[in-house]
C-alpha cells in the first residue's frame, strides 16, 4: 500500500491484473476496479489511465462507476479504517460524542484520512449490533459499549 | 404495420418506437432525454403513454411499435403525471430563464409553459455563475450544473456518436453531475471540442462560452448555410443577433443532410473570423512600398489597365489567375470565365492542384469521373472500409463519425493504412503502417494476394472493365514478401487486409492526401481504382472509391473549371467540339491550349513568362511547397492582385488588394465531397466596402473590355447549368431545402447517389499497369528522416480563419514536429524542446512532440502555422501527370537548439 502520496506508482500489479482478465468486455469493468483497489488500496487516477490504455475500457466509464458505488475510493486510504456508527440506537447511547472524540483525537473530519496515513475515519448508518451501542469498528474489529475515555487506548492498538 | 395513436390510424416502419411513429405522424409526445441520434434511454419518463393491454404507462421512446397497438398520448392521467415529473425536474433546476442564453428554445421551459408549472416549484436560484467544474476556464463551452436535469444526453452523445468518451456522470442521486474522469479540465481529457454535448442539451446547462450573454435564443435570427471549412459540407444554422449583426453561435439541425446535426470544433466554434476587426474593408493600392486606401473605381482601373497593357505586350498567356476552393461555385465560374474569355488564356488553377489533382487525373482515367463514387451516408452500411492516407478524424471529422459508426454499431471491418497512429486505429481490425510513399507497393501486394487466392470478381472484370491483363504483370511481381521489404508492413498483415477487403460484401475505399500528395499521386490513385475493380467494389451502394475532398468547395471549384485543362463540368479544353461550344456560349475566341498549373505558374514567373497574377482567395505564400521559391516568385511577379477577406501572407506581396465577402455574407453554392451542391446564404452584413467576389470579377472584366454582368448568384447558376451537363438540372429553387448530387442532367433528374452504376462514366472501367516508384527524394546521410506534412483537427489550412478563434487557440496555439520517442532519445530531444527541422530547401524552428504517433525514422509537421511554416521544407517535385507536389515525403534532419 502506498504511503508517500507523491511517489510515482508501480504499474506492475495493474498490468498483471489487466493480463489476467482475458477477453475484456464491459462486464470486466467492476472486477478490474475491485482488483485494482485490492492491490493499491484505492483507485489511483494514473493507474486507471494505464488500465484504459491496456484494456480499451474508457476511463470516463471507470470514473462514473467508481463514484457511483460506495465501495470504491479515489483517494489513498489510511492503513486502518474506522467506522463509527451514527444509527439511532448508538445516537441515544452517546454515539455523537464518540464521533466527536474521534474527530478531535485524529484531527480530521469524517470521510478523511490522517496526514500520516494511519487512519481513515468514516461514519456509517448502522453496524447491525445495536445491542452493543454505541459501537465503532476498526478494520474488522468490533468495539461495543464504547466510552470516550476508551478511544485513545483503542486507537493505540493500530500502528 | 398499422397502429392507432390518439384515435388516428398510423403506419409504422419496422423497429420504430411508438415515439418515432407518433412524431412521424405529427403527434407530439413530450420528451427530454430523447435525441434521434442516440439509443433511447427511457430515463426522463416524460414520454409515458397509455398502451391498451399494458398494465402501467409505458415510456414511448423505448416501446417498440407493433401491429394493432392502441396508444393514447394525452389523457388527463398522463398529463397529471407529466406535470408531477416536470415539477420534480423543476425543483432541481436552480436557475432562472432571465439570464439564460437558451431562453426561447429550451425544452424544459416550453414544457413548463405547456403544463403551466408554478414558478414556486423552481429550485432556489443559485445565481448566474456556475460552481467550478470540468469546464471552468474553457474558452469553447461551459457547463452549469444548476440548469442540468441529468438526462445524460451529453454523456451519451459523447460516447455513442462522437465516441470521444470524455464525459460521465459522477456520484449518484441528488449529487449526480456531469464530469470528466477525475474532474480533469476538459482540454486535458479526450474531448475534441465538437460541442455535440451543447447541441443535444435540452436546457441551457451546456452552452457556448463565447455566446454567453450576447443574445437569447428567442431573439436570434437563424439562417441555414453550408460550413466554410472542410469538404464534408455540413449544414449549419448561423444564429445572429439582429441588433449587433453578429454571429453569436452555430447550431445544426438533427436530421439534416449530410451531417445529421453533428459538427466539429471548427464548424461549431470557428466563426470568429467573420466579423473580425482585421477584415479588409477597402481596396488597397501599394504605392512606394506601402498600402494606401483606394476607391473601387481606382483599384479596378489600375487592375484592368495593367492586365490590358501586359496582354498587349506579351500576350494573354503571360497572365494567370488562381481561383479558390473557399469561394462559391458562382465565384469560380465567373473567375475562370473572365480568365478564359476575358483575358484569353487557360492559365487558371487553384489549390485543388495541391490536394486532389492526382485523384481527378487518376479516377478520370480509370472510371471517367474524378469524384467520390458514393455518398457519405453509405459508409455506415459498408461491410469493409479501407482507409488509406486519410486522417479522417482530424481532416473530415464528421465523416469519421460515420466510419466509427459503421465499425462500432454495424460491425464493419476497418483497415487503416497510414504511417501515423491516427485516431481511427483503435477501431481498426488492422493497422498497416507503411513507409511514406510506398502505397503502390502495398496496394499491388494486396491485389497480388487477391489474384493468388482466387478472390477476384471475374464477372465484374469481364463485363465491366478492360485492360485487366495489362495490369496483372506489375501486380504479380509484387509479392507480399517483396512488399514487406519496401513498405515495412508484415506480409501476413498484407494478406489479411487483402482477404478482408476482397471477401466483404461491400467494401469502400476512403483516401485523401496521404495518397495524392506524392510524385506518384496519380499512380497511387490508379492502383486504388485497380483494387476496387478487381474485386467488383465500385458502382454499387456502399462500395466504391472515395476521395475525401479537403476544402469546403474544392469539389465545386474543380467542377466549375477552375483548372487549366477543363471547362466547367470537366469538358476538355483541347477537344475541338467543346472548345467551339464555349466560344459560342461566351461569345469570344478562346485559347485552344491547356494552361499552366499552380506550381508551374510559379516556375513560369521565375522564368519571366508570367508577368501578372490574380489571386482570388488563395494564399500560396503559406500553402505551396518550397515556400522560399514561391515567395520569391510572388515578389518577382510584375503585377499581383490579391482578393481576399484578410490581408494574407500572400496579400503582403500584392500591388492591389481587394476586400471580398466571406461565406457568411454571400449567396451562392458550395459542392461538397459527395458531389452535393448546397446553398450558401447571406447571414450578416459585410464589413466596410467589401464586395462579393463574382461582382468584383465582373467589374474588372467589364473594365478590361469583356462585359460580364449578373443580377445575382442564382442567375450565374442558371448559366452554369446551361453549359455544364453534370449541373444541367441544378437551380437555386431545387436546392432550397436539400442539396442535389451531380450528375444531375435536367430539371427532373433526382441527382446521383453513387456513380458508375451499371456502366462506368467512360464506358468500361480501365485497368492501368502501375509499378512502384520511390518518392522523389529519399533519406540520406545528411537528411536521414522522412518528413510528412498534414492537417490538424483544430486548425484549417493556412490558419487565416481558425487562428483568429480563441476557443481553438487555447488547445492548438502553434505548430510542432512529431518524432518517435527512440529517435528523440538518440538525438537528445525532449518533449516540448525547441528543434530545428531542415531539408535541402530550408530550415524551420518549432517544438518537438515526442511519442509514438509516427514510427522510427519519420517526422510529421502540420502545415498551418506561419511562424514555423512546414512548406519551407516540402519538396516541389511534381507528379508528372497531375502536377501535384510531393508534400508527403521528403528527406529531412532534426536537431535540438
Amino acid at each position: 500500500m502506498q504511503s508517500d502520496r507523491n511517489a510515482p506508482l508501480d504499474k506492475t500489479a495493474a498490468l498483471e491484473i489487466c493480463r489476467s482478465m482475458g477477453q475484456i468486455t464491459s462486464d470486466s469493468l467492476i472486477p478490474i476496479l475491485q482488483q485494482i483497489q485490492d492491490s493499491y488500496g484505492y483507485l489511483p487516477a494514473e493507474i486507471l489511465f494505464e488500465v484504459s490504455r491496456q484494456t480499451g475500457l474508457h476511463v470516463n466509464h471507470m470514473f462514473g462507476v467508481a463514484t457511483f458505488y460506495e465501495q470504491f475510493h479515489l483517494e489513498p486510504r489510511g492503513r486502518h479504517t474506522i467506522k463509527c456508527c451514527r444509527g439511532t440506537a448508538c445516537h441515544v447511547r452517546g454515539g455523537r460524542e464518540i464521533a466527536n472524540t474521534l474527530k478531535r483525537q485524529l484531527g480530521v473530519e469524517e470521510g478523511c484520512t490522517t496526514a500520516d496515513m494511519r487512519f481513515t475515519f468514516e461514519t456509517v448508518a448502522c453496524l447491525g449490533t445495536c445491542f452493543l451501542a454505541p459501537v465503532m469498528m476498526v478494520n474488522n474489529d468490533y468495539y461495543g459499549n464504547v466510552a470516550s475515555s476508551r478511544i485513545k487506548s483503542i486507537l493505540e492498538k493500530y500502528k | 404495420m398499422k397502429l392507432t395513436i390518439d384515435d388516428k390510424q398510423v403506419t409504422a416502419k419496422p423497429a420504430q418506437t411508438v415515439l418515432q411513429v407518433a412524431q412521424a405522424n405529427g403527434i407530439d409526445i413530450p420528451n427530454l432525454c430523447y435525441d434521434p441520434r442516440l439509443a433511447p434511454s427511457g430515463s426522463c419518463r416524460l414520454c409515458l403513454v397509455e398502451i391498451e393491454g399494458q398494465r402501467a404507462l409505458q415510456p414511448s421512446c423505448v416501446f417498440e411499435a407493433a401491429e394493432g397497438l392502441v396508444v393514447r398520448t394525452n389523457t388527463d392521467e398522463i398529463r397529471q403525471i407529466r406535470k408531477t415529473i416536470l415539477e420534480l425536474l423543476f425543483s432541481e433546476h436552480k436557475a432562472r430563464c432571465t439570464t439564460c442564453d437558451e431562453n426561447g428554445k429550451c425544452d424544459l421551459q416550453s414544457y413548463a409553459y405547456e403544463y403551466q408549472l408554478d414558478e414556486a416549484s423552481l429550485g432556489a436560484g443559485r445565481g448566474a455563475e456556475p460552481a467550478p467544474n470540468y469546464t471552468t476556464g474553457n474558452l469553447a463551452l461551459e457547463y452549469d450544473p444548476n440548469k442540468c436535469i441529468r438526462c445524460a444526453r451529453c454523456v451519451r452523445i459523447c460516447d455513442e456518436v462522437q465516441m470521444a468518451h470524455a464525459l460521465t456522470f459522477k456520484n449518484r442521486a441528488a449529487e449526480t453531475e456531469v464530469a470528466t474522469a477525475f474532474d480533469i479540465p476538459l482540454n486535458d481529457s479526450t474531448c475534441v471540442l465538437c460541442g455535440q454535448c451543447i447541441s443535444t442539451c435540452p436546457t441551457g446547462a451546456l452552452y457556448d462560452r463565447s455566446a454567453k450573454g450576447l443574445c437569447q435564443a428567442k431573439d436570434m435570427v437563424r439562417t441555414r448555410t453550408t460550413c466554410v471549412y472542410c469538404g464534408v459540407g455540413c449544414q449549419i444554422d448561423l444564429n445572429v443577433n439582429p441588433k449587433t449583426n453578429r454571429i453569436v453561435r452555430v447550431t445544426s439541425e438533427v436530421g439534416c443532410i449530410p451531417n445529421d446535426g453533428n459538427l466539429c470544433v471548427k464548424g461549431r466554434f470557428g466563426m470568429d473570423f467573420v466579423g473580425h476587426p482585421e477584415r479588409l474593408t477597402t481596396p488597397l493600392i501599394k504605392r512606394n512600398g506601402s498600402f494606401e486606401k483606394a476607391s473601387w473605381d481606382e483599384a479596378i482601373e489600375v487592375i484592368a489597365g495593367k492586365f490590358k497593357k501586359i496582354k498587349s505586350e506579351t500576350g494573354p498567356d503571360s497572365i494567370a489567375g488562381l481561383s479558390s476552393a473557399k469561394c462559391t461555385n458562382e465565384d469560380n465560374y465567373v473567375f475562370q470565365k473572365f480568365i478564359r474569355a476575358g483575358i484569353g488564356t487557360n492559365n487558371v488553377d487553384h489549390c485543388a492542384r495541391l490536394c486532389h489533382a492526382s485523384t481527378v487525373a487518376g479516377l478520370a482515367r480509370a472510371f471517367g469521373s474524378g469524384a467520390m463514387t458514393n455518398s457519405i451516408d453509405e459508409f455506415r452500411n459498408a461491410r469493409c472500409i479501407f482507409v488509406i492516407g486519410s486522417n479522417t478524424p482530424e481532416a473530415h471529422p464528421v465523416i469519421a463519425l460515420s466510419l466509427k459508426e459503421a465499425v462500432v454499431k454495424h460491425g464493419a471491418e476497418l483497415i487503416v493504412a497510414d504511417p501515423r497512429e491516427i485516431d481511427l486505429v483503435p477501431y481498426a481490425k488492422l493497422h498497416l503502417q507503411q513507409r511514406p510513399g510506398t502505397d503502390v507497393a502495398l496496394i499491388n501486394a494486396m491485389m497480388n494476394v487477391i489474384i493468388e487466392e482466387g478472390l477476384t470478381d471475374k464477372d465484374f472484370i469481364a463485363e465491366r472493365t478492360e485492360d485487366f491483363e495489362k495490369a496483372t504483370e506489375a501486380i504479380k511481381e509484387m509479392t507480399p514478401e517483396k512488399a514487406e521489404k519496401i513498405t515495412g508492413v508484415r506480409a501476413e498483415a498484407i494478406r489479411q487486409a487483402a482477404r478482408i477487403y476482397a471477401t466483404a460484401e461491400t467494401a469502400s475505399i476512403v483516401f485523401s492526401m496521404g495518397i495524392t500528395q506524392h510524385t506518384t499521386g496519380t499512380d497511387n490513385v490508379l492502383s486504388l481504382a485497380n483494387l476496387a475493380m478487381i474485386t467488383g467494389n465500385v458502382g454499387r451502394e456502399s462500395a466504391g472509391v472515395n476521395p475525401l475532398r479537403g476544402q469546403n468547395n474544392v469539389q465545386g471549384a474543380c467542377d466549375l473549371g477552375a483548372l487549366p485543362n477543363v471547362y466547367p463540368g470537366y469538358q476538355q479544353v483541347e477537344a475541338p467540339d467543346i472548345h467551339a461550344k464555349f466560344e459560342k456560349a461566351w461569345d469570344r475566341k478562346l485559347s485552344a491550349r491547356n494552361g499552366l498549373t499552380v506550381v508551374e505558374i510559379f516556375h513560369a514567373i521565375e522564368a519571366g513568362f508570367i508577368r501578372a497574377l490574380y489571386l482570388m482567395g488563395e494564399n500560396p505564400a503559406l500553402s505551396d511547397p518550397n515556400l522560399s521559391r514561391t515567395r520569391k516568385a510572388l515578389e518577382e511577379v510584375e503585377f499581383l492582385v490579391s482578393q481576399d477577406v484578410f490581408l494574407t501572407e500572400s496579400g503582403q506581396y500584392a500591388d492591389v488588394v481587394l476586400p471580398a465577402f466571406c461565406f457568411a455574407e454571400k449567396d451562392g453554392t458550395f459542392t461538397n465531397t459527395e458531389r452535393r451542391v448546397q446553398r450558401v446564404r447571406r447571414t450578416v452584413n459585410p464589413p466596410g466596402q467589401a464586395r462579393d467576389d463574382w461582382e468584383i470579377v465582373c467589374d474588372i472584366a467589364t473594365a478590361f473590355g469583356y462585359r460580364m454582368h449578373y443580377e445575382n448568384a442564382s442567375q450565374i447558376m442558371d448559366e452554369i447549368a446551361s453549359v455544364s451537363p453534370i449541373y444541367g438540372g441544378i437551380s437555386f429553387e431545387r436546392i432550397e431545402t436539400v442539396g442535389l448530387q451531380w450528375p444531375c442532367a435536367n430539371k427532373d433528374h433526382p441527382g446521383t447517389k453513387y456513380l458508375h452504376k451499371g456502366e462506368f462514366k467512360r464506358g468500361k472501367g480501365k485497368f492501368h499497369p502501375v509499378r512502384f516508384k520511390e518518392p522523389a527524394e529519399l533519406p540520406n546521410k545528411e537528411f536521414p528522416f522522412v518528413l510528412s506534412t498534414g492537417r490538424l483537427l483544430y486548425q484549417y489550412h493556412t490558419g487565416t480563419l481558425t487562428r483568429k478563434v480563441p476557443a481553438i487557440h487555447q488547445v492548438c496555439p502553434t505548430g510542432y514536429v512529431e518524432i518517435h520517442v527512440q529517435d528523440a532519445e538518440k538525438h537528445g530531444i525532449g518533449d516540448g524542446d525547441s528543434v530545428e527541422v531542415s531539408t535541402p530547401r530550408g530550415k524551420v524552428t518549432t517544438k518537438a512532440r515526442v511519442g509514438t504517433m509516427v514510427a522510427r525514422g519519420w517526422l510529421f509537421m502540420p502545415f498551418h502555422f506561419a511562424e514555423g511554416p512546414a512548406n519551407m521544407l516540402t519538396n516541389d517535385a511534381l507528379d508528372p501527370i497531375a502536377k501535384i507536389p510531393e508534400f508527403k515525403a521528403c528527406a529531412a534532419n532534426i536537431r535540438p537548439i
